[in-house]
């Protein structure tokens, strides 16, 4: 499915166009001529069930995954013009799994890819503090170790990770999938916050249709290798394009409105 | 035993443990060097990882022993190669095929755990370091190469241990360890030494254990601190041990050599206090094996050893003929100097023949006198022969001259075929005409009627480079027809007797006494 916005004048952070990549002998197509552009400051969100070529879609984009066919530009420059470590310096990544490596500090899991790109080292400790002040964690933690922190705090590192290098793009693959409720919901709102205050270009993978719509400014729907669906929050839920997408997109309203029935009908147990 | 069997070990100490540490140090510090590439490349390329896991597994089925055995002729054949092209060969004893045998040997533990540290590795790891823009070199040093690190520790503590015991095998192939303890005081049932030198590997082990344990722990826990004293302690240990062996050599030493039984230990003894109370530096290099001790001596690894006439012939210029003693030795004189420009020296004066030894009781039961007479009971018999016997020209000489077939053949370490015979477990063994025991045990050594077996009159062999070493020679020299095949039993008696033994050392300096010719001037 084409594009269903114009190109507007303002040039894309990201743009794919053509973008296909299979898997295994058979050759069955995790994504197929995918077309995407993403303007400079959005929030998009990407969903669709497992196996809908969602998370393939965002590691194409810093080249964790090389597409089979298809051409990716990262702000006006095309991703294979350069090696694809320099270009991923250069790309903020969270991941599912989180990936903080155990065997460094907190500091030096967050200092990472300034230190890949050569940075002083008194300026790698000064963006170090920054950055945990930034994610609202105390400055100390820098000495301790990944496995001393809780799953929340090890996000947040997470996220300061992907932000150290000062990139302009933010891409997060399931961010808060393992997290708890309470923590997610936080962790959702703070990074909509640092994405705002840094003027950033996100790109968020995830099956919570309800995180979706609370953070992003545009839902791109997957199915099936395929884009089928692709506007704002508001737009999707009053008006989807088909039935399936009705059905992905009213599962928020659904779970809101039996929240409102049942305190409804809590009240009215409590009353009567 | 004895009450100066324990100094004795004490005194030779230093010299065993720093070949043993020197040693050990070097195989773990290749087998690292290798092993780790190796690991990398089995962990990046599942194609070739099968091959290189089976093939390091397979190294490690085979005996320690017999591996470092097997690298003599290959170091052999590797080193005439290497002396044609470049006109200087190296030697293919001691410190290197025990060196490359360990090394291979010790590598399974290393490369296995790495492997597995490799294959343990989270996947959300691996893509977190690309994700943060690492190249395939920086992921490999930054990320995999210290999660690694505690697998590859347990490794390496495993072989440590591993090469730390093993490495006292290398005493057969001609490397001092402390192997020499148990090999020597094995031979001449010196269980002091045996179980001395059991004590000293073990405790070595231990110790090196420790201190990568420290290292280990150090990494696991980020303290710089003590991964340094872990490394520096081993460090200071090596080193220590590379001073403690280097520094006697450069006194310009002899080396005497010495085969593995009681008499070649007191005659190496022998030449060696000679050397020493004219003035000279002497270093025994004992337990060698029969074939490994004239190329010792022909690639001037060892200085002086004694021989013995009919090995010589048989097994080094591999003449069948049977000429007159006299004649014999003139023209081995003559083709030792041609071929190998090795000089001999002369006689001592006695003769250590092969010879079939029995039982008096049995002998006398079965009616036997000669070795004729064994032809019609053989069948019937058992004999038993120490490593070599079997597989020796003179054993095929007697065989065939008197059409021997005995019921069994059992090999034995000499020490415990002289026990075998006393037991009754074998009829018959191969003895040797100077043994000690012979006496000690009552035992009647058959006569050759035929001459199947050539005379092994013992004599003295100098190495090509100290062929025109006139110290030397004046220091042997005197021992030429000096001793006695009674003085050489007596001799040997007093080391192999069961009660009061003493050590090859002290018989040595009871042999010496009785030498007329004052050494030196």
């Amino acid at each position: 499915m084409a594009n269903p916005r114009p190109a507007r004048e303002e040039p894309c952070a990201i743009r794919l166009a053509g973008v296909s990549k299979s898997y295994g002998r058979a050759g069955q197509f995790a994504i197929l001529d995918i077309d995407l552009s993403i303007a400079r400051g959005s929030f998009v969100a990407m969903v669709g069930h497992s196996g809908s070529g969602k998370t393939t879609l965002l590691k194409c984009i810093n080249r964790l995954i090389e597409p089979d066919d298809g051409a990716i530009v990262i702000d006006g420059e095309p991703a294979r013009t350069r090696p694809a470590h320099e270009l991923r310096r250069h790309i903020g990544y969270v991941f599912q799994g989180i990936g903080l490596f155990p065997h460094l500090s907190v500091a030096e899991n967050i200092g990472i890819t300034p230190d890949l790109l050569g940075w002083p080292r008194a300026e790698i400790a000064g963006r170090v503090t920054e950055l945990l002040d930034l994610v609202e964690l105390p400055t100390d933690f820098g000495a301790r170790m990944p496995a001393a922190l809780s799953g929340g705090q090890r996000q947040r590192i997470g996220i300061a990770r992907a932000l150290a290098a000062r990139p302009e793009i933010l891409l997060m693959d399931e961010p808060f999938g393992a997290l708890d409720p309470v923590t997610r919901e936080t962790l959702g709102n703070a990074c909509r916050r640092l994405h705002d205050r840094l003027g950033l270009t996100t790109v968020m993978v995830t099956h919570d249709i309800f995180e979706a719509v609370l953070l992003a400014d545009r839902i791109v729907v997957l199915r099936e290798g395929e884009i089928v669906a692709d506007d704002t929050p508001r737009a999707l839920l009053i008006d989807p394009p088909d039935e399936d997408v009705r059905s992905l997109m009213a599962m928020p309203l659904r779970q809101a409105k039996r929240v409102r029935a049942l305190l409804d009908g809590w009240h009215e147990g409590g009353a009567g | 035993m004895t009450d100066g069997a324990f100094a004795s070990a004490l005194r030779v100490l230093p010299e065993f443990l720093g070949y043993h540490v020197l040693l050990s140090a070097a195989a773990l510090a290749l087998s690292i060097v290798l092993s780790v590439p190796l690991a990398v490349i089995a962990s990046r390329s599942p194609r070739l990882r099968w091959p290189l896991l089976s093939f390091v597994s397979l190294v490690q089925t085979i005996p320690g022993l017999a591996l470092m055995a097997l690298f003599y002729p290959i170091l052999l054949a590797l080193s005439l190669a290497w002396e044609r092209l470049t006109g200087e060969g190296f030697s293919a004893l001691g410190f290197l095929p025990a060196l490359l045998a360990l090394t291979l040997y010790s590598m399974l533990p290393v490369v296995r755990n790495i492997a597995t540290g490799f294959a343990n590795l989270d996947p959300a790891l691996i893509e977190a370091a690309h994700g943060v823009g690492m190249t395939g070199r920086q992921r490999l040093r930054r990320i995999e190469l210290p999660l690694v690190a505690p697998y590859a520790m347990a490794g390496i503590r495993t072989a440590a241990v591993w090469v730390i015991g093993t490495a006292t095998l290398a005493t057969p192939v001609g490397q001092t360890s402390l192997g020499n303890y148990i090999f020597s005081g094995l031979q001449t049932e010196n269980w002091v030494w045996v179980l001395f030198g059991c004590a000293v590997s073990a405790l070595l082990a231990l110790a090196v254990d420790q201190l990568l344990a420290l290292i280990d722990s150090g990494i696991a826990r980020r303290r710089r601190g003590r991964i340094r004293a872990g490394i520096l302690l081993l460090l200071a240990g090596v080193l220590a041990a590379a001073f403690t062996v280097l520094m006697p050599a450069s006194r310009s030493g002899y080396v005497v050599g010495a085969k593995n039984f009681t008499e070649q230990y007191i005659l190496a003894d022998l030449i060696g206090q000679r050397l020493e109370a004219a003035g000279h530096g002497a270093a025994v290099r004992s337990g060698l094996g029969s074939a490994v001790a004239f190329r010792a001596l022909a690639e001037g690894d060892v200085d002086v050893y004694v021989d013995y006439s009919g090995t010589i012939w048989a097994n080094v210029m591999h003449r069948a003929d049977h000429p007159p003693r006299d004649v014999m030795l003139r023209e081995m004189t003559d083709w030792l100097q041609r071929r190998h420009g090795v000089v001999l020296v002369g006689s001592l004066g006695f003769e250590n023949a092969y010879a079939l030894a029995m039982r008096r009781d049995r002998a006398t039961a079965l009616g036997v006198r000669t070795i004729a007479d064994l032809a019609g009971p053989a069948p019937r018999l058992t004999i038993g022969g120490d490593y070599e016997f079997f597989v020796r020209p003179e054993w095929a000489s007697v065989r065939d001259g008197y059409g021997l077939r005995f019921g069994r053949m059992r090999e034995f370490q000499s020490t415990f075929m002289y026990r075998a015979l006393v037991d009754g477990e074998v009829d018959v063994i191969s003895a040797f005409s100077s043994d000690g025991r012979i006496a000690a045990d009552r035992l009647i050594v058959l006569a050759d009627p035929r001459h199947r077996i050539p005379p092994y009159d013992a004599i003295l062999l100098v190495s090509p480079k100290r062929a025109r070493d006139g110290d030397l020679m004046a220091a042997l020299t005197p021992l030429v027809g000096a001793i006695s095949i009674d003085e050489m039993r007596e001799a040997n008696f007093m080391v192999d007797r069961p009660e009061g033994a003493r050590s090859p050392a002290a018989a040595a300096r009871w042999l010496g006494a009785r030498i007329a010719a004052p050494v030196g001037d």
